[in-house]
């Protein structure tokens, strides 16, 4: 039906409703429904799941390929998180993993034909960034009081200085939320959008005879291309989401730079 | 898909209202329900088509919000509590192996090199013992050597003292018998020449010549 709309590729579909509140009347109270995005959630988690517990099985002193890219995903996550966040950091290592993981397997899963992409609804990255900066301030104010409050005063500033320091700080941090959701949901919606507006140009081109069939080479090659760069972009923006969520937990393990 | 979503809206209700004038009440309910249903939900898709770009329709946030919350704390709990520490033991296992194994290899090395050392040692004092005893023997028997050469040496020396003295006591010997051969030459010389001489008188003869 929407063969060539790009926008079609985000629609969410009921698949099995839930609906709470609300008189009854269509649009009123809230839609919990069992959806595709919910489909794929649980798909990403199930799929991270059997991944590590699979490679995990052997338990073998010399890992199999299986193992090793599983101890690999490990080690990966724990060294991007202890350089950035210290050992002290490390007690977050389960949430980095789970974030880390989940926002990989989600964008590759979207890039399989015909699945539904979670990260490309801004809802789903605004709600993992309000996560990391929950944790963030939650932890910071925890572990360190009203210390935690040195993070916007940074140290050896003089004092004429700091009313313009620590508003920019301030702008900062607050910032950090919309770009950490932001930054991941453009990169995967652009991306997908994208993708489908070059692939359907080969179809509709194709649809035109010999003539169009010659003309659909250029987005083709195009689409092949693309492909491979939104795998990049996959990967890249789950390790920027895992990075900026380790520098920014540091800021909650350390707070006065 | 929107002109679809209309028309059924259009005709369901139409539907609903003829089943319920025209059946009975049970026939009725079982009907009634599915249509309600999908009813409801081409309504909300209805909205979510047409007017709102999809990431941006509020209508399905409650739904992503809750899915999202139930599926991230499972896979939370699950990788912090089942996953995570199975890859983490089996690495520590092998760090943990591989320490004990460098240590192991560590000590036997230092086994190896004090055993190197004993030996280079034990070489060292047998050298040293060796040329000892080499030089023990070596002076003992230059000593035994210079002794037995002294005493003959000595033993030659008193040999040829003696027979030195011999050689001289013979010497004299013989000078002393020279006068009496003199004498007896010169009388029997005489004899053949002159006749009878006293013995006496050529003795004292020759005593003369030769004292001249």
């Amino acid at each position: 039906m929407a063969g060539t709309d790009p926008i079609h590729q985000f629609v969410i579909e009921d698949m099995i409703p839930i609906h709470l509140g609300g008189d009854g009347t269509a649009g009123s109270g809230l839609n919990f429904s069992f959806t595709n995005s919910s489909l794929f959630m649980v798909l990403t988690v199930a799929a991270i799941t059997t991944f590590v517990l699979l490679a995990s099985s052997k338990r073998s002193l010399v890992p199999s390929r299986l193992q090793l890219s599983g101890e690999l995903l490990y080690e990966f996550v724990a060294n991007m998180l202890r350089s950035s966040a210290g050992k002290e950091g490390m007690k977050f290592f389960p949430f980095v993993f789970s974030l880390f993981t989940f926002v990989l397997f989600a964008n590759l899963f979207g890039l399989v034909p015909y699945f539904f992409t979670v990260t490309s609804h801004i809802i789903v990255t605004v709600a993992l960034a309000v996560l990391v900066m929950t944790v963030v301030i939650g932890y910071g104010f925890f572990r360190h009081g009203p210390k935690f409050l040195k993070l916007f005063v940074p140290a050896g500033v003089p004092g004429y200085v700091l009313p313009i320091v620590v508003p920019i700080e301030i702008i900062s941090f607050l910032s950090r939320p919309v770009s950490l959701s932001v930054r991941l949901f453009g990169n995967i919606l652009a991306g997908h959008i994208t993708l489908k507006v070059f692939a359907g140009f080969v179809v509709s081109l194709g649809a035109l005879g010999w003539l169009g069939w010659l003309g659909a080479i250029l987005p083709l090659i195009m689409t092949v291309a693309i492909t491979a760069l939104e795998f990049l972009v996959a990967a890249v923006q789950a390790y920027v989401f895992a990075v900026l969520t380790s520098m920014y937990l540091n800021d909650a393990v350390h707070p006065s730079h | 898909m929107v002109t679809q979503a209309y028309a059924q809206e259009a005709v369901t209700p139409a539907e609903e209202h003829v089943t319920v004038d025209g059946t009975t009440g049970a026939v009725d309910a079982t009907h009634a329900d599915p249509t309600a249903d999908t009813h409801a939900t081409t309504e909300a898709h209805d909205g979510g088509h047409s007017d709102v770009f999809p990431p941006f329709d509020p209508a399905t946030f409650p739904s992503q919000l809750l899915w999202l919350a139930i599926s991230f704390a499972a896979l939370y709990l699950l990788m912090s509590k089942l996953a995570l520490p199975r890859v983490g033991s089996i690495l520590e296992e092998r760090k943990a192996r591989i320490d004990a194994d460098i240590a192991a290899a560590d000590a036997s090395r230092q086994k190896t090199d004090a055993a190197i050392a004993a030996y280079e040692a034990a070489l060292a004092a047998a050298k040293a013992k060796a040329q000892g005893i080499a030089a023990e023997t070596g002076d003992a028997i230059k000593t035994e050597l210079a002794t037995k050469r002294k005493a003959v040496e000595a033993d030659l020396a008193s040999k040829v003292t003696s027979a030195e003295a011999r050689i001289a006591a013979t010497k004299a010997a013989a000078m002393s018998h020279v006068d009496e051969i003199a004498a007896e030459t010169a009388q029997t010389v005489v004899t053949q020449l002159v006749g009878d001489v006293s013995a006496d008188s050529v003795r004292a003869a020759v005593a003369k010549a030769s004292k001249e």
